[in-house]
């Protein structure tokens, strides 16, 4: 609690300034009051499987069934991946990205109408509710990059510093559209129920629009030079990163080699650049997001 | 003297119907249906509120009192005009807080506190107070979506009245408490009222707005109907002329103390 005086009940009135009781939101506020920021959180990890006798256990039995299902029809089935070295690590780590995204922007869409008590009668920032679901799904992920990290190092893992640089950047980018996504259609979806059924549609658009059931060689040997258009979208730019961070590393020198030999090009040039402009380029919708958002919040409370 | 609460000229417009998917406002269209139907729920409201005044805003149902609560603490902001309050603002409005339904009232407690602006080592300092005011027994640790629409008005009004706030507002509070409550609630709301802090009293019950209030604002569809005197104000809205059919007046009915 830091930007309302507390625990003190001496002060002067004179010094309180007169202002509009709605005047400290937006997600500056948010991120002032930690304190009940971290109680949201808190009480949205506990309630998201209440009454489920697995609990927290669903969040790793929904990707890792996602992963064994893709890896049993992509990599067995079809056998499209024979050439490309650790395709389930390829496979996993845009997993952990997708459903981070996919998490953050369904649940964070439905935050507000979910939190309809709290938001009809409690003046708050109402940005709280998307960015506590988008720390939750964050929460989340930790777990799954362990796992995926074991898998990592079993394969023989070898990281160095971009790796480390790609991976922060990787989730900031997901982090910053998945909370535009979701402050935009938590508010649009108050509004309109169909918003809530637009996001369900988007969300299956996500995995087929990343590198994960197909590499990235296979963009740059199909698209050419279009590759570019298809860094656009910043999902892929993090998918991208992440693979950089996680896969690119077990690849041995040998299949390396292997791999340039065939004219393969696994990684995109300047790829640091294209994550930079692409968290850039999020940081820009968040902010809008955020614009219009404080527009539709005005009558969100008579509209639940 | 300071200024606690200003507004000027505030409007609220709400809309009668809404249309809630793209399906309902396309066939309302093509009906020629009107697709929105709006209404003031206040209109043109101006007052001033000194830091320690106590207000009895009165009105019948339906003429905008809640509404105007509602923007005082910033959960709904005035359409026109300008509305200004100074310091932190606690209280119930309509009856409750908002309370999240599958949430125990512990939780609800602990969450409620932090949203009116207690600091958590604020709130661990008055927690037992808290839990002592409300009363609630074991019931504290059941969903709130059980409780009893008292036991909820106990719950809020026990966290608002313990938040450190230059502003108190209270919506019918006493409307859902048994006796001993409703004493124990008047009783607080006349120290809240005795320390200075600027309070905001919605009640239906005259005695109990005389007894608390310096000063009522009668709200008449929205729109100021009166402002001065809580006596001439009871006495503006018809209030203390008892109902000639019927005799059960005011204290027969348990509306007040
Ligand atoms: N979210 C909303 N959307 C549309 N109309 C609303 C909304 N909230 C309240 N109203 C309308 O605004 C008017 C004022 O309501 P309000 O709750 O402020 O009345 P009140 O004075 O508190 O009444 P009561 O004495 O019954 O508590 C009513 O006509 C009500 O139907
Ligand atoms: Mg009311």
């Amino acid at each position: 609690m830091t930007d309302i005086a507390t625990d003190d009940l001496s002060r002067n009135p004179e010094d309180i300034p007169l202002k509009p009781p709605s005047a400290d939101n937006g997600l500056f506020a948010v991120f002032q009051r930690h304190y009940l920021l971290r109680l949201l959180v808190q009480r949205e990890i506990s309630a998201r499987y209440q009454g489920s006798f697995l609990g927290l256990m669903w969040s790793y039995i929904n990707p890792l069934t996602q992963f064994f299902i893709y890896w049993f029809v992509i990599g067995f089935l079809f056998q499209l991946h024979k050439d490309l070295p650790n395709f389930p690590i390829h496979l996993f780590s845009a997993l952990i990205l997708v459903h981070f995204f996919n998490e953050t922007f369904g649940a964070g869409t439905r935050s507000i109408m979910r939190n309809k008590a709290l938001v009809v009668k409690m003046a708050m920032p109402r940005e709280m509710f998307p960015v506590a679901t988008m720390l939750v799904s964050l929460y989340h992920v930790v777990p799954q990059v362990v796992v995926l990290v074991i898998a990592c190092v079993l394969s023989g893992w070898t990281p160095d510093a971009v790796a480390v640089v790609c991976l922060v950047l990787a989730l900031l980018i997901i982090a910053a559209i998945g909370l535009s996504g979701a402050l935009l259609f938590s508010a649009a979806n108050v509004f309109f129920r169909d918003f809530g059924n637009i996001v369900n549609v988007l969300t299956n658009f996500v995995r087929f629009g990343v590198p994960m059931m197909y590499p990235y060689a296979m963009v740059h040997d199909r698209f050419g030079r279009f590759a570019d258009y298809y860094l656009l979208n910043p999902l892929a730019d993090a998918v991208v990163l992440f693979q950089r961070a996680f896969w690119v590393p077990t690849i041995s020198d040998a299949e390396m080699a292997e791999l340039e030999a065939r004219g393969d090009v696994i990684m995109p040039d300047n790829l640091l650049t294209h994550g930079f402009v692409a968290l850039a380029f999020c940081l820009v919708l968040l902010a809008f997001s955020q614009w219009v958002f404080s527009r539709l919040e005005n009558k969100i409370p008579e509209r639940l | 003297m300071t200024t606690s609460i200003l507004l000027e000229n505030v409007t609220k417009e709400f809309t009668l119907r809404y249309h809630r998917t793209f399906k309902e406002v396309t066939v309302a269209k093509a009906r020629g249906v009107k697709t929105s139907d709006r209404f003031n729920a206040l209109e043109d409201v101006s007052f001033k509120v000194e830091a320690g005044e106590s207000i009895g805003l009165m009105g019948l149902n339906g003429s905008g009192k809640s509404t105007l609560l509602k923007m005082i603490n910033g959960v709904m902001r005035p359409d026109n005009g300008t509305l200004l309050t100074r310091g932190r603002i606690a209280g119930l409005i309509a009856t409750g807080a908002g309370f999240h339904p599958q949430l125990s009232g512990e939780e609800n407690l602990v969450l409620n506190a932090a949203i009116l602006g207690m600091s958590e080592r604020e709130l661990k300092r008055k927690y037992d107070d808290i839990v002592a005011f409300a009363d609630l027994g074991r019931t504290l640790e059941a969903p709130v979506g059980h409780y009893s629409s008292g036991q909820r008005a106990r719950l809020g009004f026990a966290v608002a009245v313990h938040v450190d706030s230059d502003i108190f507002l209270a919506d019918e509070v006493l409307a859902v408490g048994d006796k001993p409550f409703r004493a124990k609630c008047m009783k607080k709301m006349m120290e809240i009222r005795d320390s200075g802090r600027t309070l905001v009293y919605v009640s239906h019950s005259p005695a109990s707005v005389e007894k608390m209030c310096s000063r009522v604002i009668v709200l008449e569809k929205g729109r100021l109907g009166f402002d001065g005197e809580p006596k001439a104000g009871i006495h503006y809205l018809e209030y203390d002329t008892p109902d000639s059919d019927n005799e059960i007046t005011d204290d027969e009915m348990g509306n007040d103390i």
